[in-house]
């Protein structure tokens, strides 16, 4: 026998289930959560994922894309999976499959390798390249190994290979989203910058966004205006592509000229300030034109503001469809504010969504009592507290920086909310909570085509009213007595 | 193993090779030199691997494998039950492989069972200063919010190789002064060429740590087995466990789907070990075997063929009690079956099927399509050695292909000249086949349907086969115009 902890042998005992009872309702309690609070170094549930998947997000948003993992094979087939899932679509991605020998030598021929293949079978019109844990714990350097890779010939000199240092032990997937995003748009920009041109069009950059639904609602709001645009980073058709009877391993994605011409755009919006600081600084730097960094539109008041400032950057009228469309929604909301008005919730995800889900529930006469952010900044913190203080339905709600979905079990057992915002994770706690749970954000992987609705502009703020409110108005009808059970609501 | 060869119209050694010769052609020649002995032509009279296997992947061509982190936390470790699974380092690993191989558990969350993603989440700090004392600090945390639980194990993900920490000695220190087994499980993303090595390394640390440490409270009894390389996904174990209770035995631990630590540290005492998924558990049937004399045995639950074949292997090594309610069993089950392939058969018969799976299933589940008339007209696997290869042989037709760590490539191009009724494999391949009009069952997670094990299972299997095979949805893929 081995018993390398050297402990005891025992017999097995069954807990008492007079035990197993009294845990089960400690949990719950006000103790257990002054306990689980001060957690110092165990995440339980965290909402945030790492660098690499949001780095893979990004480089599907680009035509004839080949994401390259730089690293371990097993981190390609999880990020890959996460995207499968969520959007229920193909995720085409390759590693260069590094072993515990890259760790000696480091990955240059694994990477040498890895490009001469890819580019072989796959034939894509640009190879993305970002790292996972190993290469970046070992300290490979990606300058060098791809400068080398076509000097040697093993891919054209003329292929962009955008690269990004995407370290998992480093901020979560919308890090890796704008780091990938600005190597994509410095690579393709590089030498395109023509004095004097202007491509006339607004350059749109929708964050580290994994609705395809938001795409598509911001190239419709841009064509109501007549606003010719690029959308960068486009994921729209990549994952959300026709079932026809043939497979194409490049759905969608911005044409790379497109890409590369947006240097001398009209104007350029980069939407989620904390999905893109990076990218937006540079572009600030770099792009001809006027540059606007806008919190995501969700809601009547953000879509109103990015509305207005797209008309503004483009000096037109809000065309009469538009306006037509905000007084539907304020319509629907005015029909159905009863529903929510009031009601508490709980919301998590990341900082641009929660931002978003924060002003949207607010101006619904909500109260977003418990706001919990997996991964933020003080800057994060301060933001949401001013729209919480801008409202009398922020009054008493609270912040949680750093914390996880075991610290929202918490919350949400010892100071009970109606709902809860966030993605298919949350599902545990509103379970044991018996509050509904609505998956607005990422990822989604027990519900369908909800990818599919928007959640931002004015069809996104009727989306996400009328799934909230027809979800109490079943909760109403399912739990009411009989004689309260009646034909209207 | 079925008794004769059976041949597929239109498939020869020739077809398949020349297949095989046409899909690597675009391949440069490094590449292709290496993919060439992964792919061969079946020829189950020799009984034997036509393909290498458990090499290292060619870098850049799409492999669908993992790595030893994803054999380890989500095979072996993850549906044990009752103890709190630590991945430790960044929280991607861990994040993704949270709830993703559904491997379903009983108890109540947070307090007996632990669904949960646990982990250090590293910063930059723990990568430059070590994670060691995170580690012991997170231990104690884990211990003081879920005192229920049976254990911890410590699972490494590649960073924590990589600086060197020493989890091994945290472990030891931390088990001593919280009186609870914590296991250190060495398995970082990098070692090895695939999940394999997780399942291997999680194994030996069962070996070296836990099996031995408990003892059961009941008396022993001649019927005392133990259900080893189940997982329980989609609640298989809940088909298995009890088909194996009708027929007289006492199944005193499963490994480890729905697992219980303490009940799997005493598997030492049981009198037969039945394997089910022999790539990822056959390590510690052969060290039982070998440091307790207890035998085993690999038996097939996929299909009343199979599952009538391995029950009755099973009761060989009994006494005539044991025989006679396996004979009762089948019985009972028999008409009940035939109810099903006469239900499905007519609807399924001659209809082709195409395998990339990991684990046992690629060979397993052959049988339970045979039983519904179909025929396998190709398979593979994402991580298996030479002895998964040997078992395959003679489960499949004479000259199908067989694929080893096949890129998405490859296995499309034999899709696409096979044209299979239905393809059976993971996530990653499901929506390039649907896109391309193939009727698709996800074979990993029973794509969110399950048990498929047992005759329990086999209902539900034939069932989804056939709403995959004979959905009305696949005449719209075509539009009219």
């Amino acid at each position: 026998m081995s018993n390398l902890l050297g402990l005891e042998v025992k017999k097995i005992v069954e807990t008492p289930p007079e035990e197993i009872e009294r845990v089960k309702e400690w949990i719950n309690t006000e103790e257990y959560k002054e306990k689980n609070f001060a957690r110092q170094a165990l995440v339980i549930n965290p909402v945030h994922a790492c660098q690499p998947l949001g780095a893979q997000l990004a480089a599907h948003g680009f035509e004839g894309t080949l994401p390259f993992v730089h690293g371990s094979q097993g981190c390609a087939s999880y990020y890959r999976s996460t995207l499968n899932r969520h959007f229920r679509e193909p995720a085409p991605a390759v590693s260069d499959s590094m072993t515990e020998d890259g760790a000696v030598f480091g990955g240059q021929n694994n990477l040498h390798e890895g490009l001469e293949n890819a580019y072989a079978i796959y034939k894509p019109k640009m190879i993305a390249v970002f790292t996972s844990c190993m290469p970046e714990v070992i300290g490979d350097d990606l300058t060098a190994f791809l400068k080398n890779a076509k000097q040697k010939g093993i891919v054209p000199k003329e292929m962009p290979i955008p690269y990004a240092n995407t370290p998992s032990f480093n901020g979560t997937h919308i890090h890796g989203y704008d780091s990938m995003l600005v190597s994509v748009l410095q690579t393709l920009t590089e030498e395109k910058k023509i004095e004097g041109r202007c491509t006339g069009k607004l350059n749109l950059i929708a964050g580290c966004d994994f609705n395809t639904g938001d795409y598509r609602e911001y190239k419709r709001i841009l064509e109501a205006f007549g606003i010719p645009y690029t959308v960068l980073a486009d994921i729209s058709d990549t994952f959300d592509s026709p079932c026809d009877g043939s497979y194409h391993i490049y759905a969608g994605g911005t044409k790379l000229e497109d890409a590369a011409d947006s240097i001398n755009g009209k104007a350029t919006i980069a939407i989620g300030p904390y999905a893109t600081p990076k990218t937006f600084n540079w572009i600030k730097d770099n792009y001809s034109g006027k540059h606007v960094s806008m919190p995501m539109p969700m809601g009547i008041e953000k879509t109103d503001a990015f509305i207005m400032k797209v008309a503004e950057l483009f000096g037109k009228e809000v065309p009469a469809s538009l306006k037509n469309e905000r007084g539907r929604a304020v319509d629907a909301i005015t029909d159905s504010h009863q529903y929510i008005h009031g009601k508490k919730f709980a919301v998590y995800g990341d900082p641009d969504y929660l931002m978003g889900y924060v002003s949207f529930l607010l101006e619904m006469g909500a109260v977003p009592h418990h706001i919990l952010c997996s991964r933020g900044s003080k800057k994060v913190e301060k933001e949401l507290q001013a729209l919480l203080d801008g409202s009398m339905y922020g009054k008493g709600c609270k912040i949680y920086m750093n914390k996880d979905l075991w610290h929202l079990r918490s919350l949400l057992m010892t100071d009970p909310v109606d709902a809860v915002i966030g993605d298919s994770h949350g599902k545990f706690a509103t379970r044991d909570a018996k509050v509904p749970l609505f998956r607005f954000g990422f990822p989604v992987f027990d519900r369908v085509n909800k990818h599919r609705y928007p959640i931002i502009g004015y069809q996104g703020a009727v989306n996400m009213l009328t799934e909230i409110c027809n979800k109490f108005i079943d909760i109403k009808d399912e739990t009411c007595e009989d004689r309260q059970f009646e034909l209207m609501r | 193993m079925s008794d004769k060869i059976r041949k597929i119209e239109g498939i020869t050694k020739e077809s398949t090779e020349a297949l095989i010769a046409e899909t690597l052609s675009v391949y440069p020649e490094k590449a292709k030199k290496k993919r060439a002995p992964h792919l061969g032509a079946n020829d189950p009279a020799s009984g034997a691997a036509c393909v290498k296997s458990n090499k290292k992947t060619v870098p850049g061509v799409m492999s669908a494998r993992g790595c030893a982190y994803a054999g380890a936390k989500g095979v072996v470790w993850g549906p044990i039950r009752d103890m709190v699974h630590v991945s430790h380092g960044p929280v991607g690993c861990g994040w993704y492989s949270w709830g993703t191989r559904r491997n379903m558990m009983s108890g109540i969350t947070g307090v007996t069972s632990f669904p949960m993603q646990f982990t250090s989440d590293f910063q930059e700090k723990d990568i430059v200063y070590g994670g060691d004392k995170k580690l012991k600090t997170l231990l104690e945390e884990a211990h003081d919010l879920f005192p229920l639980a049976k254990g911890i194990s410590v699972l490494s993900e590649c960073p924590v190789g990589l600086i060197g920490d020493d989890i091994n000695s945290v472990a030891r220190a931390s088990a001593k002064e919280l009186d609870i087994p914590i296991i250190p499980c060495n398995c970082e993303g990098f070692r090895g060429v695939s999940q394999s090595l997780g399942h291997h390394i999680s194994n030996d640390t069962i070996r070296d740590y836990i099996i031995g440490t408990r003892e059961y409270a009941e008396p022993a009894s001649p019927y005392d087995i133990a259900l080893i390389g189940e997982y329980n996904i989609g609640g298989d174990a809940w088909s298995t466990k009890p088909l194996l209770e009708e027929c007289g035995f006492n199944v005193k631990s499963v490994w480890t789907g729905d697992g219980e630590l303490e009940k799997i540290a005493a598997t030492h005492q049981v009198k037969l070990n039945v394997i089910h998924c022999y790539r990822s558990m056959n390590y510690m049937c052969k060290v039982m075997e070998e440091k307790y004399g207890i035998p085993w045995i690999e038996l097939n639950f996929f299909g009343p063929t199979k599952i009538r074949n391995s029950l009755r292997q099973l009761a060989q090594l009994f006494d005539d009690h044991i025989k006679a309610k396996v004979e009762e069993v089948i019985a009972k089950y028999d008409p009940i079956m035939q109810a099903v392939i006469d239900e499905y058969k007519p609807r399924l018969d001659g209809k082709k099927v195409m395998l990339l799976v990991g684990g046992l299933r690629p060979r397993h589940t052959i049988g339970a399509y045979e039983d519904l008339g179909m025929d396998c007209v190709g398979s593979g696997y994402e991580f298996a050695h030479t002895d998964d290869y040997d078992r395959t042989a003679p489960e499949m037709p004479d000259a199908t292909v067989v694929y080893d760590d096949p890129s998405e490539y490859e296995f499309e191009k034999f899709a696409d000249a096979l044209k299979p009724d239905l393809i059976g494999s993971g996530i990653k391949e499901k929506y390039v086949f649907q896109k391309m009009g193939i009727p698709f069952r996800q074979m990993h997670s029973w794509d969110y349907s399950g048990p498929y094990h047992g005759y329990k299972g086999f209902e539900v299997f034939a069932r989804d086969v056939d709403m995959a095979i004979n959905s009305p949805t696949w005449k719209l893929v075509k539009a009219p115009f």
